[in-house]
């Protein structure tokens, strides 16, 4: 097989992987947001996160990609399914929240949104999207990302740490145990308690 | 360059984007609406990841990766508010929670 051929193949290929994961990526995004039950919504979103790695692998950004798998599908999605099973299943119809006005008003804002972003990418890049670039071999793999972040990005770097770390302690802070009942008991639980009280006494 | 040219990732990029941000409008389950926008994020990303390629330029995948370690973040203090809400037994709703008086 000549070189033209076998380019011309492997073209193709990568089209149709592309395509297979663009239909599974649309597709699961809008499971997520239509589902009734947070928990299919959190399962479909592991979809989405796999399909978009896939992407990033075509896009010759392998670390990404894997870091993508891992810190998504690994980590967020879990800490999701953990939430959702601890608050309990709740169910709610999606397209039939408040007025029909909202629902119609936001369907049109996120249209408009996405018109908004079609026109300002067409009219700011729109020529120069057309012309091909071939990157080198070591684009995207992970030795290449750690000599850019540690070498031309070290600051973000370490901002990103410290992102982390606050974002931990506020996470602890948030979930941990406050005294049950007491005078800092917030209004509406001393509310519920009140009223549970009556009820016994009646 | 194998494969799609710059504006079809472009394109999906942005219907994930609105994709998100429509779940982000409608729905009234806080987790839910937690999960949108991871999709919007996602979206972002991968605008992202293809400019990078496209401009042959690691600025983008670095921006990529610093996106990831923010939702990351983002979250985790979402998910602790939607704990603390749910402890504190008022409604798991985003219309119900409009005032800040907990």
């Amino acid at each position: 097989m000549t070189p033209v051929l076998a380019a011309s193949a492997g073209n193709v290929l990568v089209w149709i992987v592309w395509v297979v994961a663009a239909f599974a990526c649309v597709g699961t995004g809008i499971a997520v947001v239509s589902f009734s039950n947070a928990f299919y919504s959190a399962l479909s979103l592991i979809g989405n996160l796999g399909s978009l790695a896939v992407m990033y692998l075509l896009a010759t950004a392998e670390f990404v990609a894997a870091a993508q798998v891992l810190v998504y599908a690994g980590a967020v999605v879990v800490m999701f399914l953990f939430v959702i099973a601890y608050v309990g299943p709740r169910r709610e119809v999606p397209w039939a929240g408040g007025p029909a006005w909202q629902t119609i008003g936001a369907a049109v804002a996120a249209g408009a949104l996405l018109v908004e972003i079609i026109v300002a990418v067409g009219l700011k890049a729109g020529g120069s999207l057309s012309h091909t670039d071939h990157v080198g071999g070591s684009f995207g793999t992970p030795g290449w990302i750690g000599r850019l972040f540690l070498a031309d990005h070290l600051l973000a770097f370490e901002i990103t740490s410290i992102v982390l770390l606050v974002a931990a302690v506020g996470g602890v802070i948030l979930g941990s145990h406050t005294k049950r009942g007491g005078p800092d008991l917030p209004p509406r639980l001393a509310e519920t308690q009140r009223e549970a009280e009556t009820e016994v006494a009646v | 360059m194998l494969g799609p040219g710059t504006s079809w990732y472009l394109a999906l990029a942005g219907f994930l984007f609105g994709t998100g941000a429509l779940g982000v409008l409608i729905r009234r389950n806080p987790l839910i609406v937690l999960l949108s926008l991871e999709i919007m994020l996602n979206g972002g990303n991968l605008a992202l990841v293809a400019l990078s390629r496209h401009w042959r330029n690691g600025a983008g995948q670095i921006f990529a990766l610093s996106v990831m370690a923010v939702a990351a973040s983002e979250v985790c203090v979402g998910l602790g508010l939607v704990v603390a809400i749910h402890r504190r037994r008022l409604a798991l709703d985003v219309d119900r929670l409009s005032e800040l008086r907990g």
